[in-house]
């Protein structure tokens, strides 16, 4: 366990560090003057000159990266060009926001994925099963930004049951976090669903083939008993660790579901910076969110080998 | 007596063409896949003809109809700026199949010669620097990844269709490698290494054209991603720039009309989802044609 948990380790600081290289590149390798591509073409020489100054533009590019990594570790992302607020406190601020719209999504999504799946599998070849698979291969294949405005259109334009847009904070007021969250969190939810049904599906398939499962069948279990107890139980573990790895998808889904709904999470940050050029934000929260699924992956990997020892004893090697 | 004999004629097919005969037949019993395979066909067409089939020019601006619902001169309304809906969802087509084919054609032209080399050679620079880099990249969330580099780039379908190939070049490596690592190991390679076949030939001539039908389907899959990150550039207006059509863009300019005209944003958000739909749909019939035990 200690040598699979040491070589994991080593992985993850390799890729943290390339991961780190790319997102420096971005801004230093792209063709052009970083200084220019920041202030725009209409910027002044004496400011793009001030610019390049402060960002240590005129170093060489192993000096600048080495600072710019040095800087990080110690948890300094620059500041915004915007406000000169720190970057780091610009992502506290705005990450509560992107968790809350996290756990509403996977709750609905596993709240639809998980019967989905479950009667998909169970009942093959029926029209259940046809509803379920034609649900995820629609939920998958719609685009995020549509799915979010045909939700506004049906539930906040046409039945007024919800506010099409806006945030308010859960400790401000519960209930109105909640409703206007709602439909932000369907949006992501639904396609996350998708994915996760036709994972589920798979996954149940398989086990419902294993010998356990005829053996409980033999012994006089009833059919709920064996689905829940048996089945269910052994095909959401892949299931579990490889929603866990949807993390990536659903920050990119984030972005878009955020912008529409005016949520002010990290999404919506990453699309404001991008638009106003505010390239030490927009650097920042991409290795953010880098990091953030670097470290998750890493974590899915070590649960998964407690899950699954065959994973430990191979050393982890693919 | 006379003898007879019969003479049996022995019809023998080969291999190759017996197996593409099954595929082929397994692929058209699936009423779904082909359902798909025809509207992306048509969609194709459409994206061809456009100057044929639209009624309008999908830029003329008429304010004498501007934000009119679907009516019989106008099949699908018209926008904020009384241009006709159907031209532009129409033309729109133009802009999606283009940036689906050339974006997977970027990150097929990339992964394919890099999870070839990868997988051939292995040794460190596969395990240490190839794999590694693909682990960074897809550390990356695709979208945020794509808007990054089209904002570094600058806005316009052109860097889109770089960006969406830069982020989809890592599953090409990693698939490309993974099928070169299984076919490496048979024994044809083998044989071709005793025979002094240059590796660049047995990777090129040898392995590669066993490894075509996972990466076709993978491509297809791609195909219909690359669409709705095309169409969420735009959406976000890193993408096709106006007064071009593009789905995307259609969408966004119509969202903030959506109480008075949804029109102008339901039908290209329709037009997204039944192309993605269909390349999907002809992808899973792809797959399960090409090997039947993954179903």
């Amino acid at each position: 366990m200690i040598h699979f948990l040491l070589r994991r380790l080593g992985l993850m600081v390799v890729i943290l560090f390339l991961v780190s290289i790319i997102v420096f590149s971005l801004v230093h390798l792209t063709p052009g003057d970083p200084a220019r591509m920041i202030l725009g073409q209409e910027a002044t020489e004496e400011a793009l000159h001030a610019l390049r100054e402060k960002m240590g533009l005129n170093d060489p590019l192993h000096i600048q990266y080495l600072n710019w990594v040095g800087d990080v570790i110690q948890g300094d992302l620059g500041n915004s060009l915007k406000d000169n607020t720190p970057v780091l406190t610009v992502l506290l601020q705005k990450l509560p926001v992107t968790i809350q719209l996290s756990i509403m999504s996977f709750t609905i999504a596993m709240l639809i994925a998980i019967p989905a799946g479950i009667i998909s599998a169970t009942r093959k070849g029926t029209p259940w099963d046809y509803f379920g698979t034609t649900f995820a291969l629609s939920g998958v294949s719609i685009p995020p930004f549509f799915l979010g405005i045909l939700l506004i259109f049906v539930f906040a334009i046409s039945f007024g049951w919800f506010a099409p847009s806006g945030y308010v904070e859960p400790w401000v007021d519960f209930k109105k976090s909640m409703m206007l969250m709602i439909l932000p969190a369907l949006s992501v939810g639904v396609r996350l669903s998708a994915e996760i049904t036709r994972m589920l599906r798979s996954s149940m398939l398989e086990v419902l083939q294993a010998d356990y499962i005829r053996t409980a069948y033999a012994k006089g279990v009833l059919e709920k008993g064996v689905v829940i107890g048996h089945a269910l139980k052994n095909a959401l573990i892949p299931v579990v660790t490889v929603s866990g790895l949807q993390l990536a998808t659903f920050l990119g889904g984030a972005v878009i579901t955020e912008t529409i709904f005016a949520v002010p999470g990290l999404g919506r940050l990453v699309v404001d910076a991008i638009l106003t050029r505010d390239f030490p934000v927009v650097q920042g929260a991409v290795l953010f969110m880098a990091i953030a699924v670097v470290i998750t992956n890493f974590l899915i990997d070590i649960l998964y080998s407690v899950l699954d020892p065959r994973i430990k004893l191979t050393g982890g090697q693919s | 007596m006379e003898a007879t004999t019969n003479q049996v004629e022995l019809k023998v097919e080969s291999p190759k063409k017996k197996m593409m005969k099954e595929m082929f037949g397994r692929f058209f019993q699936n009423k779904l896949a082909v359902i798909g395979g025809i509207f992306t066909l048509l969609l194709v067409f459409m994206a061809i003809f456009a100057p044929v089939i639209a009624p309008y020019d999908p830029t003329e601006q008429d304010y004498a109809k501007f934000l009119q619902g679907p009516s019989e001169e106008n099949v699908m309304g018209t926008d904020e700026l009384g241009r006709d809906i159907l031209s532009r969802v129409i033309y729109g087509a133009r802009v999606s199949i283009q940036a689906g084919l050339i974006s997977v054609g970027i990150a097929l032209l990339v992964g394919i010669p890099v999870g070839l080399f990868s997988g051939y050679y292995r040794g460190v620079l596969d395990e240490y620097v190839v794999m590694r880099f693909t682990d960074a990249l897809l550390s990356f969330p695709p979208l945020v990844l794509a808007l990054s580099l089209a904002a570094v780039l600058g806005a316009g379908l052109q860097n889109a269709m770089i960006a969406i190939g830069i982020i989809f070049t890592p599953n090409f490596i990693r698939l490309m490698r993974a099928e070169v690592l299984s076919q490496r190991e048979r024994e044809y390679v083998t044989a071709a290494k005793a025979s002094g076949i240059s590796d660049f030939k047995i990777m090129f001539v040898h392995i590669f054209p066993n490894c075509l039908p996972p990466i076709l389907v993978q491509a297809t899959l791609a195909i219909a991603a690359a669409i709705i990150s095309e169409a969420s550039l735009s959406y976000l207006g890193l993408g096709t720039q106006p007064p071009t059509a593009s789905w995307g863009a259609m969408l966004s300019m119509g969202q903030g009309y959506l109480a008075d005209a949804p029109w102008i944003s339901l039908f290209p958000g329709l037009f997204i989802f039944l192309t993605v739909l269909s390349i999907n749909l002809f992808g899973d019939g792809l797959r399960d044609a090409l090997d039947p035990k993954l179903k």
